[in-house]
């Protein structure tokens, strides 16, 4: 599934809740380059209908892929402007 | 038909002619109604625009979305906070923090007992209460008797950090990192008898309802936690 996009940068947010994970997400993408991707790593199971929902609702982000393993939530996102 | 209708207003006069004729020869309720149905469509016909009319309206139009929308580039959130009990002091942040991530530029408004949330010192004493919420473990009954509110608040504060969920303080630091505008009431720093200084930096003090109803004429979503 990586293996199509480049993972820029590793964002590790385990055991942070509820806001922490797509508030620190918009932070490190704002951090990064156009074109640049980001790998999201949490524990909060919440994550994945909301960083999906984060990056639907906000101009500059493209959700690339999610994926729910036994503890971890991996998200890629990639900043698009 | 309606494609016709500014071409039909250039000849209005003659259009009225027949539609005038048709009403006296009604005699049943039927023609009747056909004849006044008629009528209205021929009186419009005389009152529409013409193309000419037309374009410059749709140009005008036009040009006040352009307006608005190039006013309105970003979105924006207006929250008014009005508890300071621990639960519910989250709602707010939590949106707000949320909803900047989201790219909203996000104004709280904190009055009375929401006032609490930006107190520096009372933030970090915001309690629990024992009574008024059937969820509670403890009945009513036990949960009016002295020094329960302090008991539910540790149990609250325990699960708060067992579960890593963001304290009260670390959620306003994070907001305010994002951009976010927390205000503060003046009329309820007045009185509670609270001091500027005893907020968090960058809280905005000096405001009134007057602001709170300006940021909420302007915003896409408006809250009243």
């Amino acid at each position: 599934m990586s293996d199509a996009f480049d993972i820029t940068e590793t964002l590790d947010v385990k055991g942070a809740s509820c806001p922490m994970p797509v508030v620190q997400t918009k932070s490190a993408i704002d951090e990064l380059e156009t074109g640049d991707v980001l790998e999201v790593l949490a524990t909060d199971p919440g994550s994945m209908s909301d960083i999906d929902g984060w990056a639907a609702g906000t101009e500059g982000v493209e959700l690339l892929d999610q994926a729910a393993g036994d503890d971890v939530y991996k998200h890629y996102v990639r900043r698009t402007e | 038909m309606r494609s016709d209708t500014p071409d039909a207003a250039d000849t209005s006069e003659a259009a009225d002619g027949p539609a005038e004729a048709d009403a006296p020869d009604a005699t049943d309720a039927a023609d009747a109604a056909d004849a006044v149905t008629d009528s209205t469509s021929s009186d419009a016909a005389a009152e529409a625009p013409s193309r000419a009319e037309l374009a410059a309206r749709v140009e005008e139009l036009e040009d006040a979305i352009a307006a608005a929308t190039a006013d309105d580039d970003g979105k924006k959130m207006s929250i008014i906070a009005t508890k300071g009990t621990l639960d519910m002091a989250y709602p707010p942040l939590i949106l707000a923090s949320t909803a900047a991530a989201f790219g909203y530029e996000v104004t709280v408004f904190h009055t009375f007992w929401g006032l609490d949330i930006l107190h520096e010192e009372r933030s970090k004493n915001l309690k629990l209460s024992s009574v008024g919420n059937p969820n509670m473990p403890v009945p009513n009954v036990v949960g009016a008797l002295p020094g329960m509110d302090r008991v539910t608040t540790s149990m609250m504060e325990k699960k708060i950090d067992d579960n890593d969920t963001a304290t009260i303080e670390e959620l306003i630091d994070t907001s305010l990192e994002m951009g976010v505008e927390f205000q503060a009431c003046q009329m309820t720093i007045d009185l509670m008898d609270y001091d500027e200084d005893d907020f968090y930096d960058g809280v905005t003090t000096g405001v009134g309802a007057a602001t709170a109803i300006q940021d909420l004429a302007e915003a896409d979503i408006q809250l009243l936690v």
